[in-house]
């Protein structure tokens, strides 16, 4: 099994230098691409072999560069920026890529802003990753050095710069369009769609957002093509490899990276080593908090976008959390809900008044204080704050893991309100 | 036209609204809190969801904010579908949860947005059981109030004062539901449009301070459509009246003027209407009883008048109607405007150049909407501040602006091109410009390389302009400026572009008396001289401002008699023998002409208790009849002044259109000043009666002082307060217009005096000044004006009176090096015939060899502007 | 604890810290989020003088500067302790019991969530998901992190600040 992502990570070494990185096969494709490929050919290639978003969306890439204006007369400059904010609570795969093979994502981002002829391009990294930090700012000095990045790399008469920004802590900084906000040095709010950042953002230029793990994927698309690519996954949704987490009472958590479509049971019972002892499975979050409870009965859903989404769910991140049978559902949403309230930026009324209405009931309930009206209230919070009620996919995205508690889990709440106490 | 169907019929509307705004343009009740026809569409409310569908087939259809989304050919939209609806109720719902609910204590409540739209979403049931989340409110100035609770976070407040006037101390802090709209830290708001906060905040956390001090609800206001009388451009309020004080200015939209948004001058300088310092009692000075009744008075005023040669001295803060009836009680030739003769002779060449026809004389709209402007000398933030935010729309519209004024102004910060220098330079300037337009006008000679410079680079700018205007103004008391302007305009090819042109004047009627084209006061100090028998007559003027003090009493001197006109006390009423109380816009009726030359009409908005206060026409009608014997004591109305004015000066040819006639009405109907809400009509003079009284006639207009009458829309200048059925806030003014954010169904007020006529001849000015000489000991004086305290009747004003400047003097820093002074140093200004001792401010830009001082300074008369003076520390 | 009054006049490392950064920048403005941080990290906290200092250098208002740092989480408008205590309670440490982590450190150093301790040595925040779920709970110290953590490791770890 390939793994072409992690292959060089491992767990408890320093990641590659550039040296080590080079000796691995590491800047190959810049070269290759800066010696032979235009742009568009790049775009084709990473379009045709299928990859799509990492970041939640699933989008194909290819497909988003795209509609980036090419040519002498695109507005410029224009900005690639790699979206490392990762926030979504059970999330942590876009750590483990930056920790442990920097020049990965260095090599990714400089061929996707080529792709896109930027000439600048950003990593919008999320505070709390100091250790990322360090091993990134070191890695593009070296990369400078070493004429990956800056003017005329290569000497094929590219340029290209390369910063790292640090946040100071809001999830919403990871959605894409107030990620420019913040980076302007403004407030996170999202802006309004269109106009697509593809076309204006960044400072009103042009602008790529992708994911890290998006990225890092383009050298090795690169260097062994759209078909070999697409052919890594056990699935036609989408090329590649994923990588897969796991967090809870698991015996193993962890992250894996595997082909693109194994399902939850050997991510559950082979890699994170099934459930720790005494505990049984009750849900699962499979792409992180904004993405609906799986139970037990989908423990053979294949973890692609279609078949997640087919089950009900979202692949979202790829990194799952695992509630036990010890632990409250209501209190686990609770908990989740309590994070969207307190990181809503504010802008939209659902989203700012509804999440903490939605965090006091569960939280009323949860304390024994709660009545039979506000399951009511709760499920009319899950229908109203659905996508495109909200200014963008936050709010939205806070009531999948409710939705789906109320649907499988509602004889907890009712329990909860029947006896006045938590049975947990 | 596209056509799109709501609920299943088909509708016409104007592509490229968005559907918001075309459902409130057919008159749908669609309720919206961030969306403003001023600022436009952000999509945060979500209060305006409708359902779109696909298709016919589409029976699910999907919800979308009505406000983000541009009208298309075809479009199937629903306001009625029930989803819809109780999404939009659910909004409320969200938006109350945190509101304290504290309507009976709220300035808002009945004038307020978000209870017309929780009306208009059938919310009405609360089911969020928690506690309330509070926030502390902050300390503003004197002009709004802070009440955070009652916020809804629909972000207007910081998109208007920030985005749309260029605000920068009102901000919105912290995240998701804790989010607060105020100051970093409690102060004064520092933008003179601050006021606008309290019609733009849909609800109550920004409110009129002003009014909280003597408050009434909107539905107990008698109203009626006024003009701002604080400076040239004429904005449109509405002033509101209970128990005989007025009590609040609101904005009166006029899409061709001040649209919706009024300063602050504006609004809060009514309150020297209840000012103490009134006049309300005629009186016949030097007598045992100085207050007489009416027939005392007119019988002593014939008996003093008669055997005398009449002098009047007009006013240009009087409205048109009383200038004209005093030049026809002395006699046109013994009529002077009362203005210095630097400035009648700068306001002559105004009015030359735009009656002339030849250009085409911008509104404030026009000004908006233009794409380069070029300000020449005129200070526009301080004495046209509502011109100062349409230049800054223009320019938020990607605008070319250039700002050359003497001092730095605010306006600089967003103009592509700034030049400070003194008036004659800022000409040179400007006739520089005018020659690299059009090389017939000459160039400047030994013009400096810096205005060489500038001059291209504003050159270029115009000429690749559609709509560029070019605005100047009295404030410097500089004629060069007036023509300078005019050189620019007409040197730019018409036949491309729509040029404009715009000037400032000092007051509020500077334009209808100028129009009158009589000579200045010094024309009347110099007449005076040796003649004898001699009674002035001064209307609304204080002649201590323009003069100084010891040529005023000379001047007063001369007269056996002074009749004075005026609704405040002041020097001038001090001189006069024989006092009449005048009425200001709120006890009167009457006619301004404004800077544009559009000729607007204000109405009476209350009767005074004091039956003595009358409109100063109605005093020199009356007296005009009692001399000639002419009338039987025939009572005179505001049209029929007018009308004789159309005779006699006929620039004035239109003027009587306006407004309709005092016997206008629909279907028979007069229009009521009071809402048909107005409460306590009957018990509130119940100390004095019990009986009701008979409702007070109002003869000089088609308006009555009551709640009966036509209940609909009256025609644009009659409109005495914005109500529609559901919509109680001023948000209803959208039914007031043709389309939401358009002009008023009939047209927007007022008649323009001054059109352009095709082939009209330009006058040719090619003569620039000579470059501004610095001298040795001397300084040019200027007026530095402010917003706050520079004009008159509203520097009287209490909350306006606590934000007027400290007066001081400014002087460039290489100056007061060499007069070896520092900040705040008292310098004694020597004049001509008078000396002041002000403290120095040192600023930055300022060129050397002027020296600024207050306008409108109680100790500076008018005619000091633009002389040189002597400075000693 | 003692509080000292900010300076409202930047530094000359503040100043050139905050310039490297705007030179990156098409606009000055842009560096507010840059300024703050470099601000907190000379003086640990984001004072009102501070505001001032920033806005002044960045020539905008301190209402702009205010309306930035009051929006994201991790700006310190108040005074913190010397060491700042960063508790993940995110569904994974939630599940993981991060809350008998809370009640120890209340115990041990007496303060709950936003408190400073009275000697000025700590500040306990609550954080959102700290990004190492599969090593919940989790908690940083300043910069550094700490996985795995059990309430028995507490004293030892705390021990390191001083
Ligand atoms: C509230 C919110 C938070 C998000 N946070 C992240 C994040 O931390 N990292 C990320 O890559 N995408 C995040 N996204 C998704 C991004 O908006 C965007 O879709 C993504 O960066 C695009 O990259 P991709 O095309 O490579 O997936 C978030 C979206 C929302 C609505
Ligand atoms: S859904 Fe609305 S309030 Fe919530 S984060 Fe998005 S824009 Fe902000
Ligand atoms: S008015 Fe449309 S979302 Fe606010």
């Amino acid at each position: 099994m390939e793994r072409p992502l992690t292959e060089y990570i491992q767990p408890g070494r320093p990641p590659l230098d550039l040296k080590g990185y080079e000796m691995t096969g590491g800047y190959a494709a810049v070269r290759k691409v800066l010696r032979g490929m235009s742009p568009a050919e790049v775009q084709q290639q990473v379009r045709d072999s299928n990859l799509k978003g990492r970041g939640g969306a699933g989008f194909n890439t290819g497909m988003k560069w795209s509609f980036v204006p090419m040519g002498r007369d695109a507005p410029g400059p224009k900005y690639l920026i790699a979206n490392a904010d990762e926030m979504e609570p059970g999330t942590f795969k876009d750590r483990l890529l930056m920790e442990g093979n920097p020049h990965q994502l260095i090599e990714g981002m400089i061929l996707s802003a080529y792709a896109i002829q930027a000439s600048v391009s950003y990593i919008f990294l999320r505070w709390a990753y100091r250790q990322a930090a360090q091993l990134l700012r070191k890695s593009m000095e070296e990369a400078y050095a070493a004429g990956y990045l800056g003017r005329n790399i290569l000497g094929s008469g590219y340029n290209l710069d390369m910063h790292l920004h640090t946040g100071v802590g809001r999830y919403m900084c990871g959605e894409e369009t107030a990620l420019l906000n913040a980076l302007e040095g403004k407030r996170a709010t999202p802006r309004a769609k269109p106009p697509f950042p593809q076309v204006s953002g960044l400072f009103g230029k042009p602008t790529i957002v992708n994911n890290v793990e998006t990225l890092c994927c383009i050298p090795h698309i690169v260097n062994k093509g759209a078909a070999w690519f697409k052919g890594l996954s056990y699935s036609e949704d989408s090329g590649g490899t994923k990588i897969y987490g796991a967090s809870g009472k698991v015996k193993r958590p962890g992250a894996w990276e595997l082909p693109m479509g194994v399902t939850l049971r050997q991510l559950l019972e082979e890699h994170a080593g099934g459930m720790k002892d005494g505990f049984t499975l009750k849900g699962v979050l499979p792409g992180g908090a904004s993405t609906d409870f799986l139970t037990i009965d989908h423990l053979d859903v294949k973890m692609d976008y279609t078949s997640v989404a087919a089950a009900g769910s979202r692949l979202g991140t790829g990194t799952m959390v695992v509630m036990d049978d010890a632990t409250c559902p209501v209190g686990f949403v609770h908990n989740l809900q309590h994070f969207f309230a307190q990181e809503s930026c504010g802008w939209c009324t659902p989203c700012r008044e509804g999440l903490p209405w939605v965090e006091k009931i569960l939280l009323s309930i949860e304390r024994g204080e709660g009545r039979e009206e506000d399951m009511q209230l709760l499920h009319m919070h899950t229908r109203l704050l659905g996508p495109g009620n909200t200014f963008c996919a936050l709010a939205p995205g806070a009531m999948e893991p409710l939705q789906s508690a109320l649907k499988y889990f509602g004889e907890d709440f009712q329990r909860h309100i029947k006896n006045k106490k938590c049975p947990y | 036209m596209p056509t799109i169907h709501i609920d299943k019929i088909p509708y016409a509307v104007k592509a490229g609204r968005n559907l918001l705004e075309a459902c409130l343009g057919l008159g749908f009740d669609l309720p919206y809190f961030c969306w403003h026809p001023a600022l436009g569409s952000v999509g945060a409310c979500r209060q305006c969801a409708v359902k779109v569908f696909k298709d016919g087939q589409d029976t699910r259809g999907k919800l979308v904010m009505s406000c983000m989304e541009i009208v298309k050919e075809g479009m199937l939209v629903s306001i009625a579908d029930e989803e819809a609806a109780a999404f939009r109720s659910q909004i409320i719902e969200w938006l109350m949860t945190n509101h304290p609910h504290d309507c009976p204590v709220c300035d808002e409540g009945g004038n307020c947005h978000l209870q017309d739209m929780t009306v208009m979403t059938g919310h009405n049931y609360r089911r969020f059981q928690y506690k309330k989340r509070t926030f502390l409110n902050q300390y503003l100035g004197p002009l709004i109030h802070h009440e955070m609770n009652r916020c809804i976070q629909c972000y207007r407040c910081v998109r208007f004062y920030r985005d749309y006037a260029g605000g920068n101390d009102l901000n919105v802090f912290s995240a998701h539901d804790h989010v607060y709209f105020g100051r970093e830290k409690e102060g004064v708001l520092q933008s003179p449009f601050s006021g606008n906060l309290a019609e733009i905040c849909p609800t109550g956390v920004f409110t009129d301070k002003t009014l909280k001090e003597h408050y009434t609800r909107k539905w107990d206001l008698t109203t009626a459509p006024s003009v701002c009388q604080h400076c040239s451009l004429g904005c449109n309020t509405t002033a509101g009246e209970r128990y005989g004080t007025i009590r609040n200015i609101t904005n009166r939209f006029n899409g061709e003027v001040n649209g919706y948004f009024l300063c602050d001058r504006g609004r809060y300088g009514y309150a020297f209407v209840n000012s103490v310092n009134r006049v309300v009692q005629p009186l016949l000075r030097h007598r045992a009883v100085e207050s007489v009744d009416d027939v005392t008075l007119m019988e002593a005023l014939t008996m003093r008048m008669a055997h005398q040669k009449l002098i009047g001295i007009g006013s240009p803060r009087a409205s048109v109607e009383s200038n004209f009836a005093l030049m026809q009680l002395v006699g046109k030739e013994n009529f002077y405007q009362g203005v210095t003769e630097e400035l009648a002779y700068l306001e002559k060449r105004i009015v030359d150049v735009l009656g002339s026809g030849a250009l085409h004389c911008s509104s404030l709209g026009e000004i908006a909407g233009s794409d380069a402007v070029l300000v020449v000398g005129e200070d526009v933030w301080n004495t046209a501040p509502v011109m100062a935010l349409a230049i800054r729309q223009a320019v938020m519209k990607k605008g070319f602006l250039a700002n050359t004024t003497v001092a730095p102004s605010p306006l600089d910060e967003i103009s592509a091109c700034t030049l400070h220098a003194a008036p004659d330079d800022i000409a040179r300037l400007g006739f520089a410009i005018a020659h690299l337009l059009d090389p017939s006008v000459p160039p400047v000679p030994t013009a400096s390389e810096e205005i060489q410079r500038t001059a291209t680079s504003i050159a270029e700018a115009l000429r690749t302009a559609r709509r560029p205007v070019i605005i100047s103004g009295a404030s410097c008391y500089n004629e060069a400026l007036i023509r300078a302007a005019y050189a620019i305009a007409t040197a730019l090819d018409p036949t491309e572009r729509k040029v404009g042109i715009a000037y400032v004047l000092p007051e509020c009627n500077s334009m209808g008396l100028a129009m009158m084209r009589a000579p200045s006061i010094d024309a009347a100090i110099e007449r005076t001289a040796f003649e004898h028998d001699l009674t002035v007559l001064v209307l609304e003027n204080d002649l201590y401002r323009i003069l100084p003090a010891k040529k005023a009493d000379d001047f007063f001197r001369r007269f056996k008699n002074i009749i004075v006109l005026d609704s405040l006390n002041n020097l001038t009423t001090e001189k006069a023998t024989v006092l009449l109380p005048a009425a200001t816009f709120a006890d009167g009726d009457g006619t301004l002409v404004n800077n544009e030359g559009r000729a607007q009409r204000f109405y009476q908005v209350f009767i005074p208790a004091n039956q003595h206060i009358k409109e100063s026409w109605w005093w020199l009608w009356k007296l005009h009849t009692a001399l000639t014997a002419a009338s039987n004591g025939h009572e005179c109305h505001p049209d029929e002044v007018l009308a004789r004015l159309e005779t006699a000066l006929p620039q004035f040819a239109g003027i009587s259109r306006a407004a309709p006639p005092p016997d206008f009405r629909i279907h028979g109907e007069m229009i009521p000043r009071e809402p048909h809400r107005y409460s306590g009509r009957t018990a509130m003079l119940a100390n004095l009666s019990v009986s009701e009284p008979k409702p007070r006639q109002d003869s000089d207009s088609p308006m009555t002082f009551t709640m009966e009458g036509y209940q609909r829309i009256p025609p644009s200048p009659l409109i005495p307060f914005f109500w529609a059925p559901g919509w109680n806030s001023v948000q209803s003014v959208n039914k007031y217009q043709q389309e939401p954010g358009g002009a008023l169904k009939g047209g927007d007020p007022g008649i323009r005096l001054f059109e352009q006529k095709a082939g009209a001849d330009r006058v040719l000015f090619t003569d620039p000044p000579d470059a501004f000489a610095v001298r040795d000991q001397k300084w040019m004086l200027l007026p530095q004006h402010h917003v706050f305290g520079s004009e008159e009747l509203s520097g009287t004003a209490g909350a306006i009176g606590e934000l007027t400047p400290a007066p001081v003097v400014a002087l460039s820093p290489r100056d007061a090096r060499q007069l070896g002074v520092v900040e705040g140093t008292i310098i004694r200004l020597r004049m001509d015939q008078e000396e002041v001792s002000l403290p120095v401010k040192i600023q930055e830009g300022l060129c050397n060899g002027v020296a600024l001082a207050p306008a409108g300074w109680p100790g500076m008369a008018a005619s000091n502007w633009g002389t040189w003076v002597n400075i000693s520390a | 604890m003692i509080i000292y009054k900010q300076d409202n006049m930047l530094t000359e490392a503040e100043m050139q810290a905050i310039d490297h950064e705007i030179s990156q920048l098409p606009h000055k403005k842009a560096g507010v989020i840059e300024a703050l941080k470099i601000i907190q990290r000379h003086r640990r906290w984001v004072s009102d003088e501070s505001v001032e200092a920033i806005a002044a250098y960045l020539e905008i208002s301190p209402a702009e500067v205010d309306s930035v740092a009051t929006f994201y989480n991790l700006i310190f408008r108040k005074p913190v302790g010397r060491h700042v205590i960063l508790l993940c309670d995110s569904i994974s440490c939630y599940v993981m019991g991060y809350d008998k982590l809370y009640g120890a450190l209340q115990q041990q150093v007496g303060i709950r969530f936003g408190e400073t301790s009275p000697d000025g040595r700590f500040t306990l925040l609550p954080n959102a998901c700290l990004g190492c779920c599969d090593h919940a709970p989790a908690l940083m110290i300043d910069e550094d992190l700490f996985r795995d953590v059990k309430v028995e490791m507490l004293d030892v770890l705390l021990s390191g600040y001083k």
